[in-house]
């Protein structure tokens, strides 16, 4: 009974001076905004890169050169074409490897050009990678052999080089060179984390590409394994046979799940410390909590006396006064919850930065709002429940 | 009832202090219903900022049930101090005080917040009602402290409302009322709780000749419909005269006391 009334007395209490108590909360209410928020986003690049990672496709074998470890620079490759072969042997199947030699090109139509992404690719990519084509064929084998000069544009650069019109059996010139369009890509979907579009994209074979490009070497290397119970012990096997071909030097295969490893520390410490500076913001909130609740006790000693005159304990007053201070910081919260979410949503929509609020951040933000109020309000509210009834009384 | 210990005792020449019993705790059993009140040798030493202040230097009294008693002296007397000790709003320092027939002299915290609560009704100078709060939440107050339901609360508050003569005046708030209606607010709120003894410091300090006398008849009038007994300090000794039995305090003892009408 005691502690309804106790409620109602608070409510009545921070009703009465409303501009103050929204003031007060407002630090609490830009705390928890600010952790919601930013714990959105942090959240938000984890899934973004997390399905990136995925939608390349599964049970994927990463080759790259050098020792893979956190923070460690790329290094410069020496594969060629005839490395690729004997992976492919080493596996097995010739069907599952896929090589790519990457470069940005100009792309020109009439009077139309985009800068794009010019992969030269092997005609096994879309059995590595999920490609799925929307008009046309992917490159062939004989393509790759014959070195013919013929490209599979990205749904983007189609579509800004030719419009509505049809796109396949003509010509483009990439890097001044003449290539016939036989296929066009579907779209990803996926915006990319940067801003880069993934779907201004140019396919060639590899060969040919390493033609234009003047080079032998091969940048990436990619083997889809056949199940995900081997795929560390065929990345190993692998491994060895390179490092035979190329005594001295360090390569590593990497699968997705090592890839979502490192990305996933990465960005969840990112999170964190967001988060963390977050929450000195709540801190400050927390303190200009206590300051208020101070105030209020002196400017309400002479209540408090009369309070105990007619029988409340020194337990009644304390839990009065804390209330009010948990009632504060909770309606806080819940304000600070509900802009942190619509902002999150908001950013999320209206810009390419992404944000996800998981389940647990706004109860986690509710549960600390709430154990704020109660750590900062103790001290004021003890200080009311001591008070001495006659020298309250006497107070002006 | 209650006036079978009255005794005189000479006042000396300035400077003798009489330290008397006025009605002293040897009463013999049987020779009326027990005290409400009593108070042997109770003194109360405060210690502010290094000094020690006897505000009471050896009071001893009793009170029985409809007793109206008026405690008198000039400021400084330590009539305050003597009602706060009564009402367990203070612990003595030393001697024995008895509240409800319970020995508060050693009690904690708690238990006394019940006495206040279940024994005594205050009634301050200062009426010391709660601002924008309305009479019936003001006069329910008590009972908030011991637990009585909402419902049992609002009737009880009215009903006390009615016997000081506000039941018209339910909704309003303290501002919205004369001095003289919030004094009678508050007797009601000391009323509410059915306590054994009010305790009314002062009760007319802030309100004028008229309304003050209001205030002790209604006092007096509660008194005998109710049985309860009345203390009420004051330093004019016109009011004083209205009581039935007066003590006399200067400097922190019992100088004499009046046998009234």
């Amino acid at each position: 009974m005691r502690l309804a009334e106790a409620w109602r007395v608070a409510l009545t209490a921070l009703r009465t001076n409303r501009l103050r108590s929204a003031l007060t909360m407002l630090g609490v209410v830009i705390g928890v905004s600010a952790v919601v928020l930013l714990v959105a986003i942090g959240t938000g690049a984890k899934v973004e890169v997390e399905n990136q990672v995925q939608g390349l496709g599964s049970n994927l074998l990463l080759v790259v050169p050098g020792e893979l470890s956190f923070g460690s620079a790329p290094t410069s490759s020496r594969l060629t074409l005839s490395d690729v072969d004997a992976v492919g042997r080493l596996v097995g199947n010739r069907e599952v490897v896929a090589a790519t030699v990457t470069s940005g090109e100009v792309i020109r139509t009439g009077n139309r050009e985009v800068f794009a992404t010019v992969q030269g690719t092997t005609e096994t990519l879309p059995n590595v990678f999920s490609r799925p084509l929307a008009r046309g064929e992917y490159l062939r084998r004989s393509d790759v052999d014959t070195r013919r000069r013929v490209a599979v544009l990205g749904a983007s650069s189609a579509g800004r080089l030719f419009g509505d019109r049809e796109p396949i059996g003509r010509q483009v010139s990439i890097a001044g060179v003449r290539f016939r369009v036989v296929g066009v890509l579907a779209r990803t979907g996926t915006s990319a984390f940067g801003g880069a579009d993934p779907d201004l994209t140019a396919y060639i074979p590899i060969t040919a590409a390493q033609r234009l490009l003047g080079t032998q070497r091969v940048d990436g290397l990619a083997v889809k394994a056949p199940d995900l119970a081997g795929i560390n012990a065929l990345g190993a096997r692998i491994v060895a046979a390179l490092q035979q071909r190329y005594p001295g030097e360090k390569f590593s295969a990497v699968t997705q799940e090592q890839i979502l490893g490192v990305v996933g520390r990465i960005l969840g410490l990112l999170t964190f410390v967001l988060a963390a500076i977050a929450s000195i913001s709540l801190l400050v909130g927390g303190v200009g909590i206590t300051n208020i609740m101070l105030v209020s006790v002196r400017e309400r000693t002479r209540e408090i006396g009369l309070r105990k005159a007619v029988g409340a304990r020194q337990r009644d007053i304390l839990v009065q006064f804390l209330i009010e201070a948990v009632l504060l910081t909770t309606v806080g919260g819940l304000v600070g919850i509900g802009l942190g979410v619509a902002g999150a949503a908001l950013i999320d929509r209206f810009s390419p930065v992404p944000a996800a609020v998981v389940w647990w951040s706004p109860l986690l933000a509710f549960g600390v709002s709430a154990g704020v109020g109660v750590f900062f309000g103790v001290a004021p509210a003890r200080r009311a429940g001591r008070l001495d009834p006659v020298a309250a009384l006497r107070t002006e | 009832m209650g006036k079978t210990f009255g005794e005189r005792t000479r006042a000396g020449p300035p400077g003798e202090r009489a330290r008397s019993t006025v009605t002293g705790p040897g009463a013999p059993p049987g020779a009326g219903p027990d005290p409400v009140l009593e108070a042997v040798e109770v003194t109360r030493t405060y210690r502010l900022e290094g000094v020690s202040v006897e505000a009471l230097r050896g009071v001893s009294l009793a009170v029985r049930p409809g007793d109206f008693l008026a405690i008198v002296g000039p400021s400084g007397s330590g009539k305050s101090t003597l009602m706060h000790l009564l009402g367990g709003l203070d612990r003595p320092t030393s001697g024995t005080l008895r509240v409800g027939g319970a020995d508060v002299s050693r009690m904690g915290r708690d238990d006394l917040a019940r006495i206040r609560n279940r024994t005594v009704g205050f009634v301050f100078q200062a009426f010391q009602l709660l601002a924008r709060t309305s009479a019936v939440d003001n006069v329910a107050l008590p009972l908030v402290y011991r637990g009585t339901r909402r419902s049992e609360r609002r009737e009880r508050a009215v009903a006390a409302l009615a016997a000081v003569g506000m039941g018209h005046r339910l909704r309003h708030t303290p501002n919205q009322l004369s001095g003289g209606e919030q004094q009678r607010v508050a007797i009601a709120r000391a009323l509410v709780g059915e306590p054994q003894v009010i305790l009314a410091d002062e009760p007319t300090g802030n309100l004028d000749t008229q309304r003050g006398a209001e205030v002790i008849d209604l006092l007096g009038r509660l008194r005998s419909e109710r049985g309860m007994a009345v203390v009420v300090v004051t330093h004019d000794t016109g009011i004083a005269g209205r009581a039935s039995r007066q003590v006399h305090v200067r400097d922190g003892v019992v100088e004499y006391v009046v046998d009234g009408p």
